[in-house]
């Protein structure tokens, strides 16, 4: 009997294995090539890059020839923005749906539900020709263009981000924002002093997500991101490929650096992005 | 007592404002604008229309006389298949899996999760290094096992696989988390209870884990196959303006493709509102499906 439970285990041990193999694997494999010649990539991939195969020559085109730093940036300042503004536009309107009992708050919540399931390819042209119309597209001031990608994304994330929050806000007792009213805070301070403190979680999770999915959105990004200088990382690796496509060791060179600092910051945030990629399992 | 605080109803304007009034010019708004588009002449993107097609639905007329929108629509139909067969049940049989191991359970969750965090450009340009060509890691695995001739990965015929296995590959463990939270709600007892009625691992798993994680995989399904409508960062990396030849069109590649590439921006817009028309009646499908479906 104990025998034949351990056969079955080794199996789903071997199973589980080999699934994680191809999930770390070819990210160590793209590290260990962004250090050798394009040469030595396609004759001997899998060795590591030890003695004369190893060479900087990669990295050293990377940041010479692309604006590493500046896609980093130009990213990082747009997801920034991106989460700070999901949050708390989506906090200040989840708290509104979820405490208040007003006339067309079932409407407008089914409004939010219904957003949703608005792909983002519905609504980019328009959003393009308004923006156009304001002058924030195609311009050569960094600060209108970023704006001009910042705002759709908001605006993505916006619906997905009230209904988790509204959902916690929900379940917090009301008792403590009685006890602040009776101390005599008004709402707004009920609402900076005691939700926003409690909803904390939450609202990790949303801003996790807002920030990778913007991040890491590469649709929006072809639409309003064209000039050189104001690339962000998705949209520089996505030149790279049509222009580059041939330089392997620049390619794997672009992938790591891109991919580490992720890879990084997953590891020690892992339990709220898990739970924030998921909980916006409802947004696509 | 509640109620007091919350009489006052004026702060909900200062509350709301603000994000509705982002959604109402940044998706409802452009949501039903696009609608409008998509019968007006419009041949500049970010430009205006001018003036209705005539007739007006001609855009509706010309997708069904368009071969790329019939490879673009099979092509997403393949993938959804895909996406069903290859994400969901690759992830059921690792959640059970690891459901029913002792060890290494968290550390088989963060790794089986990570590719979703990377972007999928970068994961485009990772595959188009294993898939490439003159010797990419496969064809390289491949000569290993004594294979002369190098596979091109991205030939017609071939293309399909190659661009759906990464879309598969990178989602697994998006569905795989969602089904293990399932899991871990079911009750212990119910296992305690199978457990004493002398049952094998694989009755338990047939007959409390599936049935109780039925209404978890239907969501799943459903965020699978409307997934599969509205992917674009990956293909589009790995296979630009549908090559080889135009036959690994997605809906929303092809999408991006007639908007910005050939600038027919309205008929841009009439496939929009076939992803939203298709989206919504397939997320309907799936429920009605898994609905009837009883154990």
């Amino acid at each position: 009997m104990k025998e034949k439970v351990s056969v079955g285990k080794v199996i789903v041990y071997i199973v589980l294995i080999f699934w994680s193999l191809t999930t770390i694997y070819p990210i160590i494999w793209v590290i260990q090539n962004s250090f050798k010649a394009k040469d030595k990539i396609l004759a001997d991939s899998f060795s590591l890059p030890v003695g004369d195969l190893f060479t900087l020559g990669n990295y050293r085109k990377a940041f010479g020839n692309l604006d590493i730093f500046g896609a980093y940036k130009n990213s990082i300042f747009i997801s920034v923005v991106v989460s700070a503004a999901v949050v708390l536009l989506a906090g200040m309107a989840a708290y509104a749906l979820g405490r208040y009992k007003f006339r067309g708050s079932n409407i407008l919540y089914s409004l939010v539900v219904a957003s949703m399931m608005f792909p983002v390819y519905a609504t980019i042209i328009p959003v393009f020709r308004m923006e156009t119309s304001w002058g924030i597209t195609n311009t050569s001031s960094w600060w209108l263009t970023m704006l001009s990608v910042i705002l759709p994304q908001v605006a993505g994330n916006l619906s997905f981000a009230i209904i988790v929050l509204m959902g916690y806000i929900k379940g917090l007792p009301i008792e403590l924002e009685e006890a602040a009213f009776m101390e005599g805070c008004n709402v707004y301070q009920i609402f900076f002093k005691v939700i926003v403190p409690l909803t904390m979680p939450s609202f990790a999770t949303v801003a996790i997500f807002s920030f990778l999915w913007s991040y890491n959105d590469l649709f929006t990004q072809m639409f309003f991101l064209r000039r050189p200088e104001m690339k962000a990382i998705t949209r520089l690796l996505n030149e790279l490929t049509s222009q580059e496509g041939t330089n392997y060791g620049l390619m794997a060179a672009a992938v790591t650096l891109v991919v580490v600092p992720v890879i990084i910051v997953y590891c020690f945030l892992q339990k709220y992005i898990i739970k924030g990629m998921t909980a916006g399992a409802v947004k696509g | 007592m509640g109620a007091s605080i919350y009489k006052n109803k004026k702060p909900v304007l200062v509350f709301l404002i603000p994000a509705f009034l982002f959604m109402t010019v940044y998706l409802y708004y452009p949501f039903v604008q696009n609608i409008i588009n998509s019968f007006q002449e419009i041949k500049i993107l970010g430009g205006k229309g001018t003036g209705i097609l005539n007739p007006w639905y001609t855009n509706y007329v010309n997708m069904l006389h368009d071969d790329n929108v019939k490879v673009s629509l099979v092509n997403t139909l393949i993938m959804m298949i895909v996406t069903l067969v290859g994400q969901v049940g690759i992830a059921i049989v690792l959640a059970l899996m690891v459901d029913n191991v002792r060890h290494g359970k968290q550390f088989f969750k963060t790794v089986f999760f990570f590719p979703i965090v990377i972007s999928a450009t970068a994961l485009g340009l990772l595959f188009n290094l294993i898939f490439l060509y003159d010797k990419g890691m496969l064809n390289q695995i491949l000569e290993r096992f004594g294979k002369t001739t190098l596979t091109d990965w991205k030939a017609e015929g071939i293309a399909l696989f190659t661009m759906m296995l990464p879309v598969m590959w990178q989602y697994v463990g998006f569905y795989f988390v969602i089904l293990i939270t399932g899991l871990n709600n079911i009750d212990e007892e119910l296992y305690e209870a199978s457990r004493i009625d002398g049952a094998t691992t694989l009755q338990r798993v047939r007959y409390i884990s599936l049935p109780l994680l039925h209404n978890v995989i239907c969501t799943c399904s459903v965020l699978a196959v409307t997934g599969a409508l509205k992917v674009f960062d990956l293909p589009w990396t790995m296979f630009p303006k549908g090559m080889p030849l135009k036959s690994t069109f997605l809906t929303g590649t092809y999408m991006y493709y007639q908007t910005v590439e050939v600038k027919n921006v309205d008929y841009g817009s009439a496939l929009a509102v076939l992803i939203v028309v298709l989206g919504v009646l397939l997320s309907k499908a799936v429920n009605v499906i898994f609905r009837e479906k009883d154990y």
